[in-house]
Order: structure tokens, then sequence, then C-alpha cells
């Protein structure tokens, strides 16, 4: 495989064991966590986008090229707040129901638990029924 | 006691968490890419499907994502095979009884096997969490514009406003389901 791809794999694989070394994806963390019986989970997110948010203030504070020389695109993402609520509201509810978002289904996946398989192919036909009743639904 | 064993050990929230934001920089400054792995889905489904509006575009600009979660894959299968030697996840013991309560006896492993085993495939409680669960995950993502890495790592980072809604909507979204609607579902 070509480095130009490669990369994004092994970010990936990174991202993964970092998922599994958190225990992002344990039903019972995600629990915990909408309960707020522990700081773990929050302690994650806070942490992380300290991280990110540096990241991001010295890319656009000193203008920062990636390491091939390329100018850096941040772009936001769109304000739609119906859209961002409604979906959002729905994504929380299958968030507690598998104890998953999106990239930890990937790395239970990997783990073996043989529950990923319908969990992925419930997503999968979400994503597609979006596709298909998107102009009926309010944005 | 036993020494925190670093290999082995499930790794504490100050540990985890800094070096999953790493994963922005590196995607950045590498890839000129940002975080996230929810739109991985729709290219997937895009591969599949050409013909509705959605899914009319390069579908090799999303590559890359899906190189992303086959990456997130792997690495958990090494991971969670070779360096995790967990018997039960250390939640909290309020949780622990919260969820007894509710029915829950069996506390091995990442998730309750009583819901999640694949000997419960029967069951019509073990589909709404898992296809069910799965669809609200799909829809959800796709609809709001992004999940807890898209909008909560990376659009967090940038202050951007649809992501703080967007973060605000999975918190009250998933706190009024544990609260209201999972005592319900979970004794199906």
């Amino acid at each position: 495989m070509h480095m130009k791809t490669l990369k994004f794999l092994l970010v990936g694989m990174y991202f993964g064991v970092l998922i599994v070394k958190s225990e992002a994806l344990s039903w019972f963390r995600i629990q915990e966590m909408f309960r707020l019986q522990s700081f773990h989970m929050f302690g994650i997110f806070g942490s992380a986008i300290l991280v990110g948010s540096l990241t991001v203030y010295l890319i656009r504070r000193h203008s920062l090229k990636t390491a091939g020389g390329e100018a850096i695109t941040l772009a936001r993402k769109p304000l739609k707040p119906t859209a961002q609520v409604i979906g959002g509201v729905l994504f929380g509810f299958g968030w507690v129901l598998t104890g998953l978002c999106v990239a930890p289904v990937f790395a239970l996946l990997g783990t073996g638990y043989v529950a990923a398989l319908p969990i992925l192919a419930g997503a999968l036909l979400g994503v597609y029924t979006y596709a298909w009743s998107e102009s009926y639904l309010p944005h | 006691m036993k020494a925190f064993d670093i290999l082995y050990d499930p790794w504490p929230w100050y540990l985890a968490g800094p070096l999953m934001g790493a994963a922005i920089p590196l995607l950045l400054f590498f890839g000129n890419k940002m975080l996230g792995a929810s739109s991985s889905l729709k290219h997937m489904c895009a591969l599949g499907n050409s013909k509705l509006p959605d899914f009319q575009y390069d579908v090799r600009s999303g590559y890359w994502n899906i190189l992303f979660v086959a990456g997130v894959c792997l690495g958990a299968t090494v991971c969670f095979h070779f360096f995790y030697e967990v018997d039960q996840v250390a939640i909290a013991l309020s949780t622990k009884n919260d969820l007894m309560k509710l029915g829950v006896s069996d506390f091995q492993g990442l998730l309750p096997v009583e819901i999640f085993g694949d000997t419960h495939f029967l069951e019509l409680r073990t589909w709404i969490f898992t296809l069910g669960g799965g669809f609200l995950i799909g829809f959800g993502v796709r609809y709001a514009g992004g999940c807890t890495s898209g909008h909560g790592f990376m659009g967090l980072s940038q202050m951007s406003r649809a992501s703080f809604i967007a973060i605000l909507s999975f918190f009250a979204g998933g706190m009024f389901f544990t609260y209201v609607l999972l005592p319900y579902l979970i004794v199906l």
C-alpha cells in the first residue's frame, strides 16, 4: 500500500488502541458517563479537546503547513441548529442503547464481540434511511 | 498492591485523553484531514448505491476515512487481544448498583452479555439494542452532521457553534434515554 493511504490506516490503528485502552467502547462506561457517576469519560473529552484546541490555535496563529508543505484547511462544520438538535438527540439514544459512538463501533468489531455486526448493519441502514428521507426532514 | 501495569491495564483519562487528542495534529500535519469517523459510514453506503442525491459525489475523496476506521478496527483487535487483561470494567459502584436494579447481573467483559451475548440472538431486546441502536447512531450522526470524534473532538477544538449544539444534544438525548426510556426497554 502507498504511504499516502497507509498513514490513515496507521493513525486509525493508533486511535483504535486508545479506544480499547480508555474503555470508551464499553457499554458499562457509557452508562457511568450518562449517569454522571465518574469523571473518566469527561476527563478524556476534556483533555483530548485541550490538545486539539492547542493544535488549532497554533495552526491559525502561525499559519502552520502540513509535513508536505501544504496549507492546512480547517473548515468549520455548517450551523444547522434544527438538524444538529434532532439528529444529536437521536444519536444520543443510539449511544445509550449500544454503548458506542461511531469509531467505537469499528473498535468493538475488532474485539470479536458478535453484537458489533448487527450494530454496524443498523448504522449503515440508518445512514441509508437518512439519505433517502433527507428532503422530507426539517433542517 | 499491584503496580499500575501500563501494558495490560486500561489507561486513566489523563493518559488516554491527551493521546486521543493527538490524533488531531497527526491527521492535520500528515494528511491535511480533520478527525472524524461518521462520514466513513456515508462513504460505505455511497460505494453500494449511487442513485440517491446524498451519495452523488466522488467517493474517492472519502477513502481516507474508510481506511481510518479500518485502522481503528485493526488497532482495537491487536490491543484487545494482547494488551488488555481485564475481567470487569472498573465502573463506579453507584453505576453498578443502578444497573443491578435494572436487572443487569453479569458485569464480565465490555458489555452486558445478557443483552449483547451471541446466545441471545433470538430475543427482541437484543435486536432493539443492536440493530435498533445502530440505526439511531447512523441516522442521528448523518442528520447532526458528525459524531463524537468529528463534532466532539474536532469541532469543539475549533470552537464551532454547530458542534456545541450537537454535543449538548448528544448528552441531552443520552441522559433522557438513560433515565426515562432505558428502564422500560431493558426489562423487555
